[in-house]
């Protein structure tokens, strides 16, 4: 019984250090020649392989990194989240632009509330699918779908469905703007904004492109393209394209002039202190926010 | 308001459901429930009661503390594992024997690869080989078979199965036709498990169930076909060492196999081809297992060693397509 | 006539419920406004050639085929032209559409408003092909694809069967029935302009025998006159979708059509009943395609029945005259149960592809509940195609478009057979129409490069 068990533990031992040589061996002769810059810039990147820059993971967007920066000793036309750029940065020894923070923005906000639901849907669920169906249950062929295509591309499990509202919301915490859910999104509702000062953003919360009666009916916050915004911005931020405004980020110094005249309600700003009943937006928080 | 409902084409449906799927192969095992019953007395209640509960109580709990997810026990699922792993069983095995089974069943046979449709093996034989391994005494300990009505009180408390009879007897060197008497076959001397004691029953549910399409015919037959091409072809050349094809057939728990467990959807091929590969290896891995392996019952290593084989099989058999006709 | 034939594999059975076959077609009166889509035939929409205020007349042409895959659309009433705008179609996306207020039922000159029949073919060939191009051919079962482009055969090709789709396996439809049963004589006209258009010297009325009575009569009137020689009627057992193109065309003539191929592959033509006799009336009156039957029927409908419509009427006017929208409805489909679409509105205008109007009461649209999969393989059975719609769901649903492509998702006919099937009740159709759709933009964005 004795001599079984030495026996194995000889044979197998010796099998063990043969192989471990040999293994050994092979690693070293077959060694594939790496820039070890690849392994640092890829350890400084949030490695959730969102796909938002456009390479197949953290990997090969670390290895273009380095091929560029050695080649052109630049990172033009690669992108990432803001701090994960500088941060790819220091480690190759260059300067970007600190861009500013993004953020995925959901611009519809036809929750069960705002546009009841006419119909409902059973069937698969893919945006994608339910799109070409119909035109969504509140009737409004612009509106999320809440079907969560985005939140099935989402690496940083940052965008969820409401289910009482029906349609998606982005967690600003997680949320770094790589832009993979605006690509999955059939309706094209979700924009990658700056994020703004103080996390302070002024958009229109609605894509809608049809006309002014029919979006009356379908939703009650829906954008119906009567331009009172554009007049009223003193900083021309706000330019139509089509029928809808689009407040450009850039421009825009959070006035929120237009928030107060959409008739409509089409217009969001998001993380702004409440307001003093009844008091017009004063000139002090105008200054400090252009500041 | 209206409130239309959308939905992608058909909007019309067959009507057949997973939950009626289950319930008619319950149906389908009454009738060997029922007759075991009659044959072991309530101790086959007993048993198959513990083990349904056990089943039933495990997926419950695991999904609703583990998976976190809907609730699935109604679909029925859990109660067949149950009962396919009672009627593996010998009727006088500890309550907590099978209770440990069960969790096995349905925990790691089923649960564990996210449930119903999931499994790759048959979860009730996971749980039966589990058992048979771990209690190898209480597995292989029949009890005689003491039918309810019958008047003559018997003796003994255990017996062997007609198979296990045979495996000892040929192993001691004595000729097969010396080792059967037909008499005692008829006298219920020998013993088996809950489910195994009567061909004829399970017969009855499989073809009920071939009946209402929710097995295809071939698997059985082409199982109990294979058994029977190879034990008759030895039987012939050697009938000394090899016993009447006849007792393999309707002797141990080739029915309760090739009509409940082999049919198992999740855990056979889905093509007809494949299907047709995956009967013959089940029924020569069981007849081998019989006539040269060490166990006298072959039947659930055979569908556990194909199980393995499923998803190979799956992607050798893919169905002819329609305009890929080789002219 | 012939034993009856099908196809070899897969299929379904559903229940018939052809609810409104002996109901005979009315000719519905002429509404008072019509909203006549531009986008009626797959591919691009006409172009609108009208504008508001405009007079136009039965027959005149108002929006003109943009494109090669499209079709020209004509005015079905006469009247003014109130304006061109959009109107919200059956799944509430906007389309563009022309409005006429009706006023009388003036005709175009040169058509022939009479009913008798004309059987001698005095056009040839190219003109035939043009007559049906002009006047706004498509495929009336539902896929609405232009006739004219079916019709003109490569050169390279050569066809030697017309088969006609008179299948209609689709449950509750009957349109093409009872065309069959009150039009005979046009309609065997019509397939003799088809042979004559595509030079085939045999045509294959290919027909389920659950429309007996009227293979029995086509039958009749084909052996009963020397002129009809070379059609030739053929039942076909009760199985959907025995109306598939490439399913029709196996059990017809027992060719298979390659993967990825189109059926003149084999040397068939297949044109459905309505659109043969769309032909007939445009080639030999001169009447483009302004009218169609439409089934309005289901199960609560009080009575369902087969109307001769204008193109652009309004489903609501439907559904009142077969006795009004019944309680409980939750589902209205355009179309048949298995390949037709759900609508968003029960207001929709009737278009050349609109061959019924089915109403389903909530118990009958009951959402079934959803389970795992089995891995049951029913699916592969009933996929008349030979694909594994369980694998095709499952890599669809995970973006595995290579997989699908290699698993020829392509060759999906979208039946429903497998979904129809499904014990599960998943929504596989959904998920393959997914994958496909995405699939053949990859590859097409290959064949691109």
């Amino acid at each position: 019984m004795n001599d079984i068990l030495f026996y194995s533990l000889i044979v197998l031992g010796v099998l063990g250090g043969i192989l471990a040589v040999i293994l050994y061996i092979v690693a070293q002769k077959f060694k594939v020649e790496e820039n070890p810059l690849i392994d640092e810039v890829e350890a400084s990147l949030s490695g959730a392989n969102c796909g938002g820059c456009g390479f197949a993971g953290c990997r090969a967007f670390a290895e273009a990194c380095v091929k560029s920066a050695h080649d052109k000793n630049n990172l033009s036309g690669l992108n990432c989240t803001s701090s994960d750029m500088s941060k790819v940065a220091a480690v190759l020894g260059l300067t970007v632009e600190a861009a500013e923070p993004t953020i995925a923005v959901v611009r519809c906000n036809g929750t069960c509330e705002n546009a009841p639901k006419k119909t409902h849907y059973e069937g698969a669920d893919i945006c994608a699918f339910a799109h070409t169906l119909y035109a969504g249950g509140s009737g409004c062929p612009n509106a999320c779908l809440g079907l969560g295509d985005c939140v099935k591309k989402c690496a940083f499990d940052a965008i969820h469905i409401d289910k009482e509202k029906g349609i998606a919301v982005v967690d600003e915490d997680k949320c770094v703007g790589c832009g993979t859910c605006s690509k999955a999104c059939p309706r094209g509702i979700i924009e990658i904004r700056p994020k703004g000062k103080n996390n302070r953003r002024v958009y229109v919360d609605c894509v809608n492109i049809e006309k002014g009666a029919i979006t009356m009916k379908n939703c009650k916050i829906g954008s119906i393209g009567c331009q009172k915004c554009l007049k009223e911005c003193p900083f021309e931020a706000i330019e139509m394209r089509g029928t809808l405004a689009y407040i450009n980020a850039d421009k825009c110094k959070l006035c929120r002039k237009c928030v107060d005249v959409c008739p409509r309600g089409s217009i969001l700003a998001v993380n702004f202190p409440p307001r003093k009943p009844k008091v017009e937006v004063t000139e002090s928080v105008n200054n400090e926010s252009k500041e | 308001m209206n409130n239309y409902l959308i939905s992608g084409s058909p909007h019309v449906h067959g009507g057949e459901s997973t939950k009626k799927i289950m319930y008619s192969v319950i149906i389908a095992l009454m009738p060997a429930y029922f007759f075991s019953i009659y044959y072991f007395g309530f101790d086959a209640a007993r048993v198959t009661f513990i083990s349904v509960a056990a089943c039933v109580l495990t997926e419950w709990l695991i999904q609703k503390f583990l998976i976190k997810g809907p609730c699935t026990i109604a679909d029925g699922s859990a109660i067949i594992t149950g009962i396919l792993l009672a009627f593996n069983l010998p009727s006088n095995i500890p309550a907590w024997m099978i209770i440990v089974g069960s969790i096995v069943a349905i925990g790691i046979g089923k649960m564990s690869f996210g449930g119903l449709g999931n499994n790759p093996f048959n979860p009730a034989l996971v749980g039966r080989v589990f058992m048979l391994i771990s209690f190898p005494v209480a597995m292989t300990t029949w009890p005689t078979p003491n039918p309810i009505f019958s008047n003559t009180v018997i003796d003994a408390v255990t017996g062997p199965t007609l198979l296990g009879h045979i495996k000892e007897g040929l192993s001691q060197g004595i000729a097969a036709n010396d080792l059967i008497i037909y008499e005692d076959i008829k006298g219920f001397i020998y013993s088996g498990s809950i489910g195994e004691i009567s061909s004829i029953a399970i017969i009855i549910g499989g073809l009920f169930l071939i009946f209402r399409k929710v097995i295809d015919w071939q698997t059985p037959v082409i199982i109990i076909a294979t058994v029977a091409a190879i034990s008759t072809t030895c039987w012939l050349i050697d009938p000394v060492q090899f016993v009447n094809p006849l007792i393999h057939i309707f002797g141990g728990g080739l029915m309760l196999g090739a009509f409940f467990m082999a049919t198992d959807m999740a855990t056979s091929p889905m093509t007809m081809k494949g299907k047709v590969i995956f009967s013959i290896g089940v029924g020569a891995l069981t007849i081998i297992i019989r006539l040269w392996g060490a166990y006298p019952e072959g039947m659930s290593f055979a569908i556990l060693i194909m199980n393995a084989f499923v998803p190979l099989i799956n992607k050798a058999c893919k169905p002819q397509r329609f305009g890929k006709l080789v002219k | 006539m012939n034993p009856k034939k099908t196809f070899p594999k897969g299929g379904v059975h559903p229940e018939e419920n052809k609810l409104s076959s002996d109901q005979p077609i009315i000719t519905f009166p002429i509404p008072k406004q019509v909203i006549i889509p531009l986008g009626q035939c797959l591919g691009a929409p006409a172009e609108a050639i009208v504008k508001k205020g405009d007079e136009v007349k039965v027959g005149q042409l108002i929006g003109v085929a943009k494109g090669f895959i499209s079709a020209n659309v004509h005015s079905s009433v006469s009247g003014k032209v109130t304006k061109v705008d959009e109107i919200m179609d059956h799944t509430g996306y906007r389309k563009p559409a022309i409005f006429i207020d009706v006023e009388g039922d003036e005709w175009l000159e040169g058509i022939d408003t009479s009913d008798k029949l004309v059987g001698e073919i005095t056009l040839s060939r190219e003109e035939i092909i043009n007559r049906v191009k002009d006047h706004g051919i498509v495929g009336m079962g539902g896929a609405t694809f232009p006739t004219n482009v079916k019709l003109s055969i490569p050169k390279d090709k050569k066809a030697e069967f017309v088969v006609i789709n008179a299948a209609e396996c689709e449950p509750y439809l009957t349109c093409d029935n009872r065309l069959l049963l009150e039009k005979p004589n046009e309609f065997l006209v019509g397939v003799k302009i088809l042979m004559k258009a595509v030079d085939a010297p045999k045509a294959i009325i290919g027909i389920e025998v659950n429309k007996i009575e009227a293979a029995e009569l086509l039958d009749k009137i084909i052996k009963g006159d020397e002129y009809f020689d070379g059609i030739e009627v053929q039942p076909l057992q009760t199985k959907y979708p025995q109306g598939g193109e490439k399913q029709l065309i196996k059990a017809c003539t027992g060719r298979e059509v390659p993967s990825g191929k189109l059926p003149i592959e084999t040397g068939c033509v297949v044109v459905n009943v309505a659109s043969t006799y769309a032909i007939y009336e445009a080639v030999q009156k001169n009447k483009p395609l302004i009218s169609r039957v439409v089934t309005v029927t289901g199960k609560s409908v009080k009575k369902p029945s087969n109307f001769l419509v204008r193109i652009g009427t309004s489903s609501t006017e439907l559904i009142e005259a077969a006795g009004g929208l019944p309680e409980n409805i939750t589902n209205i489909i355009n179309g048949g149960p298995m390949m037709g679409k759900s609508v968003s509105v029960s207001e929709f205008p009737v278009i050349k592809g609109t061959s019924g109007i089915l109403m389903m009461t909530d118990k009958e649209a009951q959402p079934r509940e959803k389970s795992n999969c089995l891995r049951c393989g029913k699916c592969i059975n009933a996929c008349p195609m030979g694909l594994e719609p369980f694998l095709l769901c499952r890599m669809s649903k995970n973006n595995m478009f290579d997989g699908t492509e290699a698993n020829n998702i392509m060759d999906c006919i979208e039946c429903g057979s497998c979904e129809f099937t499904c014990p599960a009740n998943i929504p596989l159709l959904d998920y393959i129409r997914y994958g496909k759709n995405k699939t053949g933009q990859i590859i097409r964005s290959r064949n691109q490069k």
